[in-house]
């Protein structure tokens, strides 16, 4: 009762890395608020998953296991959420901004008439008081997230409804393993007792899903490039130095509006979230979008040719300069003092 | 041939893909005023939908249902200029301040008003927002299926709907009955551009409050068409007003801040061989690279 529960989301039988992100956040949640995590997975064949996720600290880890479980679909899992918490009415649910999280996190918290809080950037504990009311509110989840385009922070909460809802995109939160010999319980669900027969409704026809190509949250290097690379041609040299230095290739959305470079590289607030050791932005003028998926990186290189491009203020090194005679020299002179 | 009941949910707001500086107010919120108002654009995206939907079934009707200020009647007539038949505003004091679960209670009882309804077509999400919660939560509220992201209508018959919906890395084409509530991803085709002859026929089209400010030749002009774009209040719709507007929302702001960056100490570099040089020599002995 009143525990910490994280929607686990399986992409191909595997457990996504945002689902582990958000276990390592929830553990951090739970301690503070003296309760349990708990952890929810629902697919087919989930035998032996719950020792990948002990290891996050979970509690208690619910599994439905049904051959009609997966692939993922809205009705089956909705109604599954919303009969387990109206049971085990846990405090805070946290679940990925992901295609899946995004589709089904509504649907339940309108089931469940409590509110969500979708992308959200911090979680913390903290109390509210209202003081026309004179009222004070204990514990609750403060869910902090950009709003307007990205131009302001909200901190938003739901003083009086639970759980408390709310989604993060896969990279914002940092995964990391509690205690290798953490153990829990395992409780089965009963699917018959949790899911109508009529839940069944939406046939899936085809599905295709192809492996990501590229994995520039992995990386610790990552050299990016915005509007002002100017050409696919010259895109061709930041290929050349992340393959030279050891990293990915990264872009601004602007850069991938102008047809650059594909989408699967963007990274920002509506990207990817990175935080590498040396981030190596070429052409980009630092808009709070861009800024807010890269912010946290070790050591930010700046390549522009404004003196005052606002990504200059939050770099290590800037290099006032044109994209395309930097590079080359960044080159030459790694391949030249590494020989 | 079988003839579609489509609404059409589009939400105005503003333009916060140009937010300028003079934007934000000193306090860190937000300056509306100064922001263009426009039609949400992966609304426009569902309209598409819509209107491609009568293209082949030419019975078919689509009625677009705004929630919003007087002012949101703007963007009904923008959709009946591309092609929908008729607009409904949704507009009423008592909606002020919902978070998307009062909006979406609110959407779903005024649809429950409307007789018959095969397809409800949403955008993903509002720009002004971006939380893609209000098109399942209608669906939720209403009791019937979802299918998010959608790409493509790939067929349509008596009783069936197939869709083609966009996942983080691939497609998937689901099948489902009706009635049946689909978001609209922004990888779908764009809205087609105002056709002139509606433009002309459309024009004066108004909301009842638009025309209690409007001189009398315009009152006239638009009598003949004020059954096209109608006006319902809280009173209109059978609701609960405990769900609506401010104190129907779970969700409540407790603050809103301006993002300051913190300034970091930076070393200015020239583009000349030498300063590079050093770079890359500091970024291979610091471990970093290499
Ligand atoms: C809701 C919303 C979400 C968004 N999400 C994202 C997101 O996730 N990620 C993202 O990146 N953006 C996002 N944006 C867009 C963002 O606001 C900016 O428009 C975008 O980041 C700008 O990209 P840019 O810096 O490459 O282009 P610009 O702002 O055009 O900057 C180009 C820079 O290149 C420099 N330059 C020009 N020529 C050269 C040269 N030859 N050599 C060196 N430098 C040169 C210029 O001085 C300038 O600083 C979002 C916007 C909105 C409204
Ligand atoms: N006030 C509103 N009136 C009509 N439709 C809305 C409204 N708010 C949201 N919607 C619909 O719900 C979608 C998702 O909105 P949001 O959850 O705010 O991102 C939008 O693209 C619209 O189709």
């Amino acid at each position: 009762m009143n525990n910490v529960t994280v929607y686990c989301e399986l992409d191909e039988g595997k457990i996504a890395d945002v689902s582990f992100e958000l276990l390592t956040k929830g553990r951090s949640l739970a301690n503070q608020l003296n309760c349990k995590l708990e952890a929810l997975l629902i697919g087919h064949n989930l035998k032996g998953y719950e020792k990948m996720l002990f290891p996050y600290g979970v509690d208690t880890l619910f599994i439905a296991d049904d051959n009609r479980l997966a692939p993922y679909s809205t009705l089956p899992h909705t109604s599954i959420l919303v009969n387990l918490f109206n049971e085990e009415k846990p405090q805070i649910v946290l679940m990925g901004a992901t295609t899946i999280g995004r589709d089904l996190g509504p649907r339940v918290s309108s089931a469940l008439k409590s509110g969500l809080t979708a992308d959200c950037t911090e979680l913390e504990i903290g109390d509210h008081e209202v003081t026309r009311d004179k009222k004070v509110y204990k514990d609750l989840l403060f869910q902090i997230r950009p709003a307007f385009g990205g131009n302001i922070i909200a901190t938003i909460i739901n003083p009086d409804c639970r759980p408390q809802m709310a989604t993060v995109r896969e990279g914002v939160m940092k995964k990391a393993i509690f205690n290798p010999q953490h153990k829990g319980k395992v409780v089965d669900l009963d699917v018959s007792k949790y899911v109508d027969e009529t839940a069944f409704v939406v046939k899936l026809i085809e599905r295709h899903v192809e492996e990501s190509k590229v994995d520039i949250k992995n990386s610790s290097v990552i050299v990016a490039g915005g509007f002002g690379v100017g050409s696919v041609e010259n895109f061709g040299l930041l290929y050349e130095l992340a393959a030279v230095i050891g990293g990915e290739v990264g872009a601004s959305r602007a850069a991938i509006d102008a047809g650059y470079v594909g989408h699967e590289r963007q990274i920002g607030q509506t990207g990817i979230t990175v935080r590498p050791k040396l981030y190596i932005a070429c052409g980009i003028s630092g808009q709070i979008q861009h800024l807010a998926g890269m912010l946290e990186s070790s050591i930010i290189i700046s390549i522009n040719s404004d003196p005052n491009a606002p990504i200059n203020k939050i770099a290590n090194y800037v290099i006032q300069g044109k994209v395309e005679t930097v590079i080359p020299k960044m080159i030459k002179y790694y391949k030249e003092n590494t020989k | 041939m079988k003839e579609y009941q489509i609404i059409v949910l589009a939400k105005q707001v503003p333009d916060t893909r140009n937010v300028g500086k003079n934007a934000m107010k000193a306090d860190g919120t937000v300056n509306r005023s100064v922001l263009p108002a426009i039609f949400n654009p992966e609304d426009l995206h569902a309209l598409e939908q819509a209107i491609r939907i009568k293209d082949q079934f030419p019975g078919s009707t689509i009625t677009i249902l705004t929630m919003g200020p007087v002012r949101a009647a703007e963007i009904l007539r923008e959709g009946l200029y591309r092609g929908a038949d008729a607009g409904i505003l949704l507009t009423d004091r008592a909606f002020a301040g919902s978070d998307t679960l009062a909006t979406s209670y609110a959407l779903s009882c005024a649809i429950r008003k409307m007789e018959k309804y095969d397809i409800i077509i949403c955008g993903r999400q509002a720009i002004d927002g971006d939380t893609a919660q209000v098109g399942p939560q209608v669906a939720e509220k209403l009791g019937i299926p979802q299918i998010t992201y959608a790409e493509e209508i790939i067929s349509l018959t008596n009783d069936k709907i197939q869709v083609k919906r966009r996942l983080e890395r691939g497609v998937e084409v689901l099948e489902a009955s009706f009635p049946i509530l689909i978001t609209v991803n922004n990888s779908a085709p764009h809205c087609r551009p105002r056709h002139a002859k509606r433009l002309m026929k459309y024009k004066h089209t108004t909301t009842m409050s638009e025309s209690q400010e409007i001189s009398e030749d315009y009152l006239t002009a638009s009598m003949g068409n004020n059954q096209i774009i109608m006006e319902w209040g809280v009173n209109d719709i059978e609701c609960d007003r405990a769900q609506l507007g401010l104190g129907g929302s779970p969700t409540k702001v407790k603050k809103v801040e301006n993002i300051v960056f913190q300034a970091k100490e930076s070393l200015k570099l020239e583009d000349n061989d030498e300063d590079i040089n050093e770079l890359m020599k500091e970024l291979i002995t610091a471990h970093i690279i290499g």
